[in-house]
């Protein structure tokens, strides 16, 4: 085994996250399916600052985590405030832009 | 702990680090292809904290005890749980349509997903092969993670970290203005003014609740009406419709094995059979 397993093993999740946007409805699941391929992506920072034998790759996913949760927080008020007006999570009811 | 020594040999990838991957990496495909395909959003939510935790001893045994930490306590301790709480406020009934918008999106997403790891894939393992694990202990020293990742923190990284306080402010202040209700000012109903609205609906009395008159301490069971019928207003909102086993009537009771001892406390009780069994009612 060697480190390429881990960065393999983070691509194939990110794919994952990103066939959730693309197949998923409701808009929860959706950002659920973004925080995966945010994970996927620390996973990558952590390998590749092991391999190099620097921190910053920690320091950056660490950065990636704070960023996450305020996103989360904003992003949940959003689904929030659209669900009170549509009283729908789906993101494809909010098409009022669409025309 | 065998596979933060076999870790921090250096230059060599452990025995305990190869088992630990190959036992987790399949628990978290599993979580994260779970979330991606269950139905309920809850049971997505579930799957992504499987996933999330093996991804953070992923962290641990990759010399990142520190993230390994945070990923535990800030992603499934605080992130999952507001994704928790925002499912149950906006209704755990909410599934996803089955129908596509788009037509073959579905499929083309499949195609585009499996082409795009097959290529990212094939390119990492070819770019990566001999990889070197240089390790961390060059930073480090003897000090330990933490003491690395702060000293880095604070010196190189310090105008990000101070941004990241006002991001994280702006968003706490964002999420408030956002799921904030304006009311217009005097608009808010009295108390008079809601009760009299009350009264001259039809029901001006509360809803049976399901334990009235009920003979099972189920909330899924229905309140009893005095005759013995259903009342149809009192089932519980957001149970799903069960069976739930109740203790039979007393009347009805003394064919059942058990009969004795239930009359017995129903007597205790007082007993309310009435119409209903005269009118040969069985209740559920």
């Amino acid at each position: 085994m060697t480190l390429t397993n881990y960065l393999v093993l983070a691509a194939v999740l990110f794919t994952i996250g990103a066939i959730g946007v693309l197949v998923r409805r409701n808009a929860i699941v959706v950002f659920m399916c973004i925080e995966l391929m945010l994970n996927s992506v620390n996973l990558t920072l952590v390998t590749f600052a092991r391999a190099t034998g620097t921190i910053d790759g920690q320091i950056i996913a660490f950065f990636v985590m704070v960023v996450a949760a305020a996103e989360v927080v904003v992003g949940l008020a959003i689904i929030m405030s659209i669900y009170r007006t549509r009283r729908s999570a789906s993101v494809d009811d909010a098409n009022l832009l669409k025309y | 702990m065998t596979v933060l020594a076999a870790a921090a040999g250096g230059a060599q990838i452990g025995t305990g680090e190869t088992v630990a991957f190959w036992l987790l990496a399949p628990v978290a495909l599993a979580g994260a292809l779970g979330m991606v395909f269950s139905r309920n959003a809850v049971h997505s939510a579930l799957f992504l904290v499987n996933s999330m935790l093996a991804l953070g001893v992923f962290y641990v045994i990759q010399q990142a005890p520190f993230l390994g930490a945070v990923q535990i306590i800030v992603y499934t301790g605080a992130i999952m749980i507001l994704f928790l709480f925002v499912l149950m406020l906006v209704g755990r009934d909410s599934a996803d349509s089955v129908v596509e918008t788009l037509r073959g999106q579905r499929l083309a997403a499949i195609v585009l997903g499996v082409g795009f790891a097959g290529l990212v894939g094939a390119g990492i393992a070819r770019a990566t092969e001999g990889l070197v694990v240089t390790g961390l202990e060059g930073v480090q020293g003897t000090d330990g993670n933490v003491p690395a990742i702060a000293r880095s923190l604070f010196t190189d990284y310090l105008l990000a970290f101070e941004v990241t306080s006002a991001l994280l402010i702006t968003a706490a202040v964002g999420a408030m203005v956002l799921a904030h209700i304006e009311r217009e000012p005097g608009s808010r109903q009295t108390q008079r003014e809601l009760s009299r609205a009350r009264f001259l609906t039809e029901r001006p009395q509360t809803l049976p609740g399901p334990g009235v008159y009920a003979r099972a301490n189920s909330i899924a069971a229905p309140g009893r009406l005095p005759d013995g019928g259903i009342a149809e207003s009192s089932f519980a909102t957001g149970v799903e419709p069960q069976d739930v086993d109740e203790m039979p009537r007393p009347g009805l009771s003394e064919t059942g094995p058990r009969g004795r001892a239930i009359e017995d406390s129903d007597a205790s009780l007082g007993s309310t059979s009435g119409t209903g069994q005269q009118r040969g009612e069985t209740p559920r």
